[in-house]
């Protein structure tokens, strides 16, 4: 799952730096992603994993890091 | 279309008091009012408020027409943000049997829309949008940036509504800084302050809130929780009608949205932030009439000696 995950960062996110150089709990924001990628990544995550975020997890927490948007994509394939 | 939104028994009745009083103008649509001279007056006054407690910062002064180029709100991304608000300019387009038919369809109010193409205007919908290609058409940003003052323009927001303080056009009081990250955040936050002493000072029951823009959908919903989390927004607001305060002058910080979209940067290429103030110079006056009564004359002389100094 992280594998894919950071290519869909890689796609949207545009990061100031490489993903493939930041660890898998290391902050996307720091890492130089706006409020508007992270629209475009969350989308992007839906739509290649086949979830819909509820309400509840449209909040800049739950897109932090690798580890964060794995934990709540995880969360989604189990519910 | 947007829906009409009703207002309150209280905004409603409000509206009323207003438009027997020929304070507000009424017209066919909601949301869209002429003002009466007495209305007018303590607008002006407010609007000179806001002036006289920018003045020390000496704003380079900028003033627009309420119609900006479509290419920029295009550039801006407002289109996504905010589908939902936005005004777009038509006109006919079309040879003289069109022009028969669009008007023999208007004579009976019926839809001549097939007759209208795009034309390359919107309607502006913040005052500080046409600041931005200004400044980024100089160059390279001087260091300590700049600060302007964008005057009190007219805005459109298509929310047809029956609440009296949300119009579909109305004035917004505008002051933009472009500069360093830290300065930028310095001045949004010292004039927060500044705007609530000046609203409680003309008798006004201001407060501060964290908010957000009512941006459009589910993307919306995550980027108006990202712009809260980060406290990027904040609003005075204050009561008018209704069972909620309403914001009345908001300050945001646009991080580098604005200077991503046109390459603003110092010499040196040092990043470049902006925010800007808002006053909503129309909710201002309605909520002095409300808090103090519909006839000015009879205002506490510590608000008159406030709004009629100098």
């Amino acid at each position: 799952m992280n594998t894919e995950i950071r290519k869909l960062i890689a796609d949207h996110a545009r990061l100031a730096v490489d993903v493939s150089s930041l660890a898998d709990d290391a902050s996307l924001y720091e890492a130089g992603m706006t409020s508007h990628a992270t629209v475009n990544l969350m989308l992007a995550l839906e739509a290649s994993f086949d979830v819909e975020f509820p309400d509840s997890m449209l909040k800049r927490s739950v897109f932090e890091s690798v580890a964060t948007i794995a934990a709540a994509l995880g969360e989604l394939q189990q519910a | 279309m947007a829906d009409y939104r009703a207002g309150t028994p209280e905004q409603a009745a409000f509206l009323a008091e207003l438009v027997e009083r020929r304070l507000l103008l009424a017209t066919s649509v909601p949301g869209l009012y002429g003002r009466g001279a007495a209305f007018e007056q303590v607008f002006e006054r407010v609007s000179e408020l806001v002036t006289r407690a920018g003045a020390a910062e000496s704003p380079e002064q900028m003033r627009f027409p309420p119609l900006l180029p479509r290419h920029d709100l295009e550039t801006v991304g407002y289109l996504k943000s905010f589908p939902h608000l936005a005004g777009s300019i038509f006109a006919f387009d079309g040879n003289e049997d069109q022009a028969g038919e669009q008007y023999e369809r208007a004579c009976k109010h019926e839809d001549w829309s097939e007759f209208q193409a795009m034309t390359e205007l919107v309607l502006t919908p913040a005052a500080c949008y046409p600041v931005y290609p200004q400044i980024a058409s100089r160059g390279k940003l001087a260091p300590g940036g700049v600060t302007v003052d964008a005057g009190s323009a007219y805005v459109f927001r298509h929310e047809p509504s029956g609440d009296p303080a949300r119009m579909q056009m109305f004035h917004q009081r505008e002051i933009v800084r472009i500069g360093a990250p830290d300065a930028v955040v310095a001045w949004r936050n010292l004039w927060r302050e500044r705007a609530i002493s000046l609203l409680r000072g003309v008798g006004l029951d201001a407060e501060f809130a964290v908010a957000s823009d009512p941006f459009f959908g589910r993307a919306g919903r995550m980027l108006a929780a990202s712009q809260r989390e980060q406290e990027l927004k904040f609003e005075v607001v204050v009561p008018i009608a209704g069972p909620e305060p309403t914001a009345v002058a908001s300050f945001n910080y646009h991080q580098d949205h604005f200077t991503t979209a046109y390459r603003i940067e110092f010499a040196g290429g040092a990043v470049a932030h902006t925010a800007c103030l808002g006053f909503g110079v129309e909710r201002i006056t309605l909520a002095l009439f409300r808090a103090h009564g519909l006839d000015s004359q009879t205002w506490p002389l510590q608000v008159r000696s406030q709004l009629w100094a100098a």
